[in-house]
């Protein structure tokens, strides 16, 4: 396989989750925990599709897609911060809402091929011998997803409205004494989660398969979240943990369809894997490398956990 | 309801007939003695799961994963059975209850022992292991598990008409099978154990106040472990019924999503194991309406799937605006929250 083929293909397969991960990152350090990323996935997916399908244009079908998930979330925000329902339980119910969402609005969608998205070469960059086709040679969403990154970098570490956001998650109280909004923050950040988790799943929708089949997203939301932890909650990290799980996805499906065996050979004699046991694994790599890696993340001695924002998934009531 | 007939009215239904089809027909309609059976059928294991899910959820322990042990449970005790196909022996079908349970305690074991040993956050764990699930799954359907006499067919032996295996009707014409019978009583030994007994206590403890459950002595791991597994096994014994009864064979696709929907079963029975029998009963009764209204007036089967998600929308925004009062003084003398890592619930939800 050719190595810069492969890490431009990763390019690819990493940005849904890298994008629904980056949202859910921002959601998280305002302190608010959305275990609906997977349902505002989903509607992005078929929102972003409808649009692009309506309008032709794979573009519009994003703004589409972004909305698409702004919405869905919005309806989170409205339960979580002002009923101050439970976070788990409505970003769960958030979920299954929004599979059943996408599922009613995806059936009249069933066969169609979405717009083609266009690749678009960055001039000169593009040309560059190894970099160039590996970074320079995709469609617009993928550099969206590469700026988002250091966007949201950007925003924690540098600018005044994210450090306040980052007061606003590691204790709402004290922020909330200094004049902050927290719930209008919190706001913003959970629609900018929902826009973030609609572009992904219309990424999927729109490029990746391209096409609408039910469940499309397949997951992939729970996997950005736990790309989250992965990532300690941070922003550069979090490139990096989706570049795992993108190449780990790719990988899987590219050795599926080269008919690769796993085997080994002991004395002349070679003892393969049978081919359904392999389908199985293959099939649940992506799943099992994410426990695997939650598993490693979270034993280092509570390294983890001690990142996480102080005032992770508490509601807030300004009467305290 | 009202939010659900705009929805059916924004479809192009008339709202009230959908309504009426959904709730009313399924019962007194005019093929109610064949959809009234139906209710215990889909009820049995919406219930069952939902009240072992109900006392990890009051702990504060996710279990989301219910799905994949449901799963797991029904190709465990199924191999189990075809083990010793043709065999007839009374002991084979107890034997694959028991396989079930084991197979649905055991997948519940890996989140929850890595959360006791590592800390991993048994949501995500969970639920991945229900994609890991649905592929095992669809390997013992077309492998190991595959009828020999099937034609190449993806899918088991019919464990329904093998008599040693067969989870019969117990009352002809109601639908009652042995999952329905553990249901109830895993309702009444639900209700038993939180009003009577101290694990019953300490979960209920250990939800509503973690701090005064680690003074007490509550030994959190123990509770995880006690939680998922409980919830695990009667997911596991639940997928055993529905594979030898109504479902009649390990196949792709015999899971219908119970394990999700009982999540919604254990929310909008608040928890508590009779609600949980009322809302089980509700739940199944949206799905037969539902499955009537798809082929009486066209609508679609993803209507009702949101329609049940709303449900459970308004449900949380209720019950929240009910809890605001009833907490507004216990929030007033609240110490203030400096607390352990440990019983913080940041702490938990990682």
């Amino acid at each position: 396989m050719d190595p810069i083929l492969l890490l431009a293909s990763l390019m690819v397969a990493s940005t849904p989750i890298l994008l629904a991960s980056l949202g859910e990152l921002v959601v998280e350090r305002s302190g608010v925990l959305n275990l609906g990323v997977e349902g505002m996935m989903i509607t992005g997916a078929i929102t972003g599709f409808a649009a692009g399908v309506a309008t032709n244009s794979a573009l519009l079908g994003f703004v589409g897609a972004a909305a698409g998930g702004a919405a869905l979330s919005l309806l989170f925000a409205v339960l979580v911060l002002w009923l101050r329902s439970n976070q788990v339980a409505t970003g769960l119910a958030l979920t299954l809402f929004g599979l059943g969402v996408a599922a009613l609005v995806g059936q009249s969608y069933n066969g169609i091929r979405a717009p083609a998205m266009p690749d678009f070469r960055i001039p000169l960059l593009a040309d560059i011998p190894v970099l160039g086709p590996i970074l320079f040679r995709h469609d617009l969403v993928v550099y969206l997803g590469l700026a988002l990154v250091a966007g949201v970098w950007w925003f924690l570490n540098r600018s005044r409205a994210g450090l306040t956001l980052r007061a606003v998650g590691e204790n709402h109280d004290a922020a909330h004494a200094l004049g902050y909004k927290v719930l209008r923050l919190r706001l913003l950040a959970i629609l900018f989660g929902g826009a973030c988790a609609g572009l992904g799943g219309a990424y999927l929708s729109l490029v990746r398969v391209p096409q609408w089949t039910e469940g499309v997203t397949a997951g992939a939301g729970w996997i950005a979240l736990a790309i989250v932890v992965f990532a300690s909650w941070r922003p550069l990290r979090l490139l990096l943990g989706a570049w795992l799980f993108g190449g780990i996805s790719y990988l899987q499906l590219n050795l599926q369809a080269a008919d690769v065996r796993l085997g080994f050979s002991l004395f002349g004699s070679r003892w393969e894997l049978p081919a359904d046991l392999q389908t199985l694994l293959f099939a649940s790599a992506p799943y099992l490398v994410t426990i695997l890696v939650l598993v490693l993340i979270s034993s280092g001695k509570g390294r983890a956990a001690l990142a996480a924002p102080g005032s992770l998934g508490q509601p807030f009531h300004a009467s305290r | 309801m009202v939010a659900g007939g705009l929805l059916f009215a924004a479809l192009g239904k008339d709202p009230f007939v959908a309504i009426r089809t959904i709730f009313w027909d399924p019962l007194f309609g005019d093929f109610a003695s064949y959809t009234r059976p139906q209710l215990l059928i889909k009820a049995g294991p919406l219930i069952l799961i939902a009240t072992g899910l109900s006392f990890g959820f009051r702990a504060g322990i996710w279990n989301i994963g219910a799905e994949g042990q449901y799963v797991l449970g029904a190709i465990t005790g199924a191999a189990v059975g075809l083990a010793v196909y043709p065999s007839e022996s009374r002991l084979i079908f107890p034997l694959m209850v028991v396989a079930g349970a084991l197979g649905g305690f055991a997948w519940a074991m890996i989140p929850a022992l890595l959360k006791v040993r590592f800390g991993t956050n048994e949501i995500l764990v969970s639920l991945m292991l229900v994609y890991v699930a649905t592929n095992l799954l669809a390997w013992a359907a077309l492998g190991p598990l595959q009828n020999p006499e099937g034609r190449g067919f993806p899918g088991s032996r019919n464990l329904s008409q093998w008599s040693a295996s067969a989870n019969p009707e117990l009352i002809a014409g109601t639908g009652m099978h042995w999952g329905v019978v553990t249901a109830f009583a895993a309702v009444i030994a639900a209700y038993v154990l939180l009003a009577r007994h101290s694990f019953g206590f300490n979960v209920r403890l250990a939800g509503q106040a973690p701090r005064a459950a680690a003074f007490a002595g509550v030994n959190p791991s123990r509770l995880v472990v006690a939680c998922m597994g409980l919830s695990g096994a009667l997911a596991g014994v639940a997928g055993l019924f529905e594979v030898t009864g109504p479902a009649g064979q390990i196949s792709i696709d015999f899971n219908v999503g119970y394990g999700f929907t009982a999540i919604i079963v254990a929310f909008l029975g608040r928890l508590h194991p009779i609600g949980i029998l009322l809302a089980g009963l509700l739940m199944a009764l949206t799905y037969i309406g539902g499955e009537i209204a798809q082929t009486q007036l066209g609508l679609p089967a993803a209507a009702i799937q949101m329609f049940q998600g709303m449900l459970l929308f308004f449900l949380l925004a209720m019950d929240l605006l009910v809890q605001f009062r009833l907490r507004w003084k216990a929030r007033a003398i609240e110490v203030p929250r400096t607390v352990i890592p440990q019983a913080s619930p940041a702490g938990e939800a990682r």
